[in-house]
């Protein structure tokens, strides 16, 4: 059998499935885990960054003089100071790392200086006189795609006739005949929704220590969720080799899908090589909102056709992203996401990529999937309450099962969307009764998960220790998950592995951590990489039995001969063998190096009750419930987090979160003041199911749980809010101005 | 410009700096005394990360001068441990798994045992509505709750 097909039918896991304390937690609770801002180095200088205050300019001139005046100011660069001749990938990279001839968003990079401390960094950056020439800006995605709206790059001919060439490309996904699927309908419904632009969030902000010298070789500490794609794209806006810049990703403070890219750390490196001093650069929470993230904000409209049974007889959507100044919205991934949920032989998803004034979009957790099932989830719960239909049942009857041909193209493996639906039916949180003013929603989400490029390193030590080496940052206790998938392996006890995320110069390439697939495709090559140990292992055994290699195998922790022609010796324990292998034939190491393909699609049934209060428009979530497919729970508290997580984001997006632009496009609410993310009391306990429906594309049938988690919080919040409300909410976030102004439509 | 030399006490230990005048006590805790548990989340005492305590009160550090640490007894995440015995709030957040990135952690914890030494019997409420100046954008909060729950009966059992 294929290492990377599952092979856990019947298997009695010992390590994976339980949920020790994290080996990164002593240093975590204690104030020792060093993230990006903790590190200095001697000599450092402290960066500072000159952002456009205005949201669409051309860039005349850059006067640094008044600034390089101040005692203490070691150097200015500008975009002149990067390598300009970069690939099409990175160009856009590089733009919105620092300008080029317009500054296209509001708090876009136009300059930095470096200087002795961090206040006269901050002080010289306001003595540098840019001369702007201010050009008509658009920030909202309805009006950045009409014919005459103000253009964000010129010189572009239009993806599609009759809009304006602000729409970069036009995507389409379906099957069947949407229009003789709508003729069947006994009801029809269309609705159109928007949802603002939310940032990731992280607590902690983008922060970097990089340091170059005159010779091209070069060091970086940050916060990232990928240090080796952070190389890449950095030497190739510096201009050096990849193999002269080593990386080491620090203990990172969220992510969320936001430091998946990178923003100061090519800048840092332009400063340090001018001053040829280390350079440290820390963004403030207001350079975090204005210049990094966030997610699309979209305009959607979804008609769906259902019989009087609830079956859908046809699905339309219809989904417009922004993405910011540059193309590249994952309004793709949100219109494949849209009807993924279900098993429909007529479907369409057509996607507009569309690009205005405002901060590059990055990735947010499932990127694109949480809106655009905001939208039909809607629909379908519409449709429910006007042909009397259990919402539940609904979806037992379209939802996706093994076989289906999804939306998007893909027949369907082994899913778990129906578990989480049954789960779901018998949670007792559907049976509990509602009180005044309250409503229950439910909705399904669904995220692809990803593989990616992967290298992990197993090295073994005489006392009969394993140390692995992953380049995958840990993100949400990836280590603790990945101590468990080798312990379990080997057969040693969890704590006798140490997991490290290392540097650069110490592994093979790694893609980022995002798209869920650390647990995935991280745990696969550990696990491959420990089965390679074992192979060796077992090479060692025959060597001392005098035996020949196929006459070994490995066992509970041991090698032992194969069959009775293998001879009688006692078995050799794993600790035996590593304390001998100095003289049996030199270190053992385990690798792997590949790129797993065997992904396993997730999915998640939500429930939730809101109370809405009719006079203020104010919504609490009063009890809230996560059914969600994991696979394989290696780790269960942590994947737990993962659900509460992605629920606790989803509410926040749902109800407050938002990107407030004002009519002169500059972002209004560059604080945790007014983009207000949940804290503690606005949050009732998050109640979790873990679904195990196991991925054939993983040893031990792991999918990753990490984004779906996020994708039904819109929806499912959205439909108890209506409920309650008694006013179908087609604008996020739901927040009182809006509940109270639909309430008063609705009256008037 | 010249700075201000400032007596102060950490974590129990009688502790001397100079700062400059607008210098906050986080940037002194971090950059001047090598004390960077302490976060800075948003600078603005919207986020709680720099949670340290000063006299007792627990005070969001960059929003306190340096100069006014003087005299005063500051609190910090580092002092919380004694020694390699964990404080019963540590204990509990790593057997909850009541943190995933961590960030967050140090403030939390700090708030966490102020709210404990004051009320050693918090219903659930009391527990959030103390720690909603404390973001944690990893966990929701479940986990957090209950391991400061069950670390403030563990500790009426003491």
């Amino acid at each position: 059998m294929a290492l990377d097909e599952f092979d856990s039918e019947n298997r009695i896991f010992t390590a994976v499935g339980t949920s020790p304390v994290r080996p990164d937690g002593m240093d975590k609770v204690t104030g020792k885990a060093q993230f990006g801002a903790d590190m200095s180095a001697p000599g450092m200088l402290i960066g500072a960054v000159v952002r456009s205050p205005h949201a669409h300019a051309r860039i005349v001139k850059i006067d640094a003089s008044k600034a390089e005046a101040l005692p203490g100011v070691k150097a200015v660069v500008t975009r002149a100071d990067f390598n300009n001749s970069v690939s099409r990938a990175n160009a856009d990279v590089l733009d919105n790392c620092m300008a080029g001839d317009k500054a296209l968003y509001d708090g876009h990079a136009v300059a930095a200086i470096a200087a002795t401390s961090a206040t006269l960094a901050r002080k010289a950056a306001r003595l540098v006189e840019v001369e702007y020439e201010v050009l008509p800006h658009v920030t909202d995605v309805d009006a950045a795609m009409v014919p005459d709206a103000p253009v964000i790059r010129e010189g572009i001919d239009a993806a599609v006739e009759g809009m304006s060439p602000n729409v970069m490309a036009r995507h389409e996904f379906g099957h069947g005949d949407i229009d003789a699927g709508f003729a069947e309908a006994d009801l029809v419904m269309e609705k159109s929704f928007k949802t603002a632009a939310a940032h990731q969030g992280y607590i902690e902000p983008h922060a970097c220590l990089g340091s170059l010298g005159a010779d091209g070789r070069g060091e970086l500490w940050c916060c990232t969720q990928g240090h080796f794609v952070a190389r890449n794209i950095c030497a190739e806006l510096l201009g050096i080799d990849a193999a002269q810049l080593r990386v080491v990703a620090s203990e990172i403070g969220g992510g969320f899908g936001g430091k998946t890219t990178v923003f100061i750390e090519p800048v840092a490196l332009a400063l340090s090589r001018k001053t040829q001093r280390p350079v440290k650069i820390v963004m403030s929470r207001s350079e975090v909102f204005r210049a990094t993230g966030p997610t699309s904000s979209t305009s959607m409209d979804v008609k769906i056709g259902m019989k009087r049974d609830g079956t859908i007889t046809a699905a339309l959507a219809v989904n417009r992203f922004q993405g910011g100044a540059y193309p590249g919205s994952p309004v793709d991934m949100g219109s494949m996401c849209s009807f993924a949920c279900y098993a429909l032989e007529n479907v369409k998803a057509v996607g507009y990529d569309v690009i205005c004034n405002r901060p590059k979009q990055a990735a947010y957790r499932a990127p694109g999937s949480p809106m655009a099932a905001f939208a039909v989830e809607s629909v379908i719960d519409m449709m429910c309450q006007e042909l009397d239909l259990d919402p539940v049942e609904v979806r037992i009857k379209n939802g996706a099962r093994e076989g289906t041909k999804a939306s998007y193209g893909p027949k369907w493996p082994q899913i778990g969307l129906q578990a989480t639906l049954e789960a779901a039916k018998a949670h007792p949180h559907m049976k509990a009764p509602l009180g005044p003013n309250q409503g229950r929603g439910v909705a399904c989400g669904f995220w692809f998960n990803h593989g990616g490029e992967t290298s992990v390193s197993l090295a073994l030590s005489p006392d009969g220790t394993a140390n692995l080496s992953v380049g995958t940052p840990d993100i949400g206790g990836s280590r603790a998950s990945m101590c468990l998938m080798a312990a379990e392996e080997l057969g040693i006890p969890y704590d006798k592995v140490r997991t490290t995320v290392v540097d650069t110069a110490s592994l093979g390439y790694n893609d980022v951590s995002h798209g869920s697939r650390v647990t995935y495709a991280s745990g696969l090559a550990t696990i491959k990489a420990a089965r390679d140990a074992k192979k060796k292992l077992c090479q060692r055994a025959a060597k001392i039995w005098g035996i020949d290699e196929d006459a070994v195998t490995w066992e509970d922790g041991m090698a032992i001969p194969a069959g009775h022609n293998a001879g009688q010796h006692d078995p050799l324990p794993f600790a035996k063998i590593c304390k001998s292998m100095g003289r049996t034939g030199g270190p053992i190491s385990g690798h792997f190096e590949a790129t797993p393909e065997g992904a396993g699609v997730s999915f998640a049934t939500h429930i939730v009750d809101a109370e809405v209060d009719p006079e203020t428009g104010a919504t609490s979530v009063t009890r809230y419930t996560v059914c969600q497919d994991a696979g394989k729970a290696i780790h269960p508290a942590y994947v737990e987090g993962q659900f509460q997580g992605g629920a606790a984001q989803g509410i926040g997006w749902a109800l407050n979160e938002e990107y407030i632009y004002g009519e002169d496009g500059r972002l209004q609410n560059d604080g945790f003041l007014d983009y207000r993310i949940p804290v503690a009391s606005d949050l009732p306990m998050i109640d979790t199911e873990i679904v195990e429906v196991p991925n054939p594309g993983h040893p031990y049938g792991v999918r990753g749980v990490g984004e779906t988690s996020i994708v039904p919080p819109l929806a499912a919040i959205a439909n108890a809010v209506s409920r309650a409300a008694g006013v179908r909410m087609t604008e996020l976030p739901m927040s009182p101005p809006r509940i109270l102004k639909a309430l008063d439509d609705q009256d008037g | 410009m010249s700075k201000i030399h400032v007596s102060t006490y950490i974590n129990g230990d009688e502790t001397e700096f100079l700062c400059d005048p607008e210098e906050t006590l986080l940037d002194v805790l971090r950059d001047r005394l090598g004390l960077t548990g302490a976060k800075e989340g948003c600078g603005t005492g919207d986020c709680g990360a720099c949670s340290v305590t000063v006299d007792g009160r627990v005070v969001c550090a960059c929003l306190m001068l340096g100069a006014e640490a003087a005299g005063r007894k500051i609190g910090t995440i580092e002092g919380m441990a004694d020694g390699a015995d964990l404080h019963p709030l540590q204990r509990k957040f790593l057997d909850h798994a009541a943190l995933q990135c961590g960030v967050c952690t140090p403030g939390i914890l700090v708030a966490a045992k102020n709210l404990l030494e004051r009320n050693p019997d918090p219903t659930e409420t009391e527990v959030r509505y103390w720690l909603a100046g404390n973001l944690c954008r990893c966990t929701g909060y479940d986990k957090i709750v209950r391991a400061v729950m069950d670390a403030a009966a563990e500790m009426r059992q003491a």
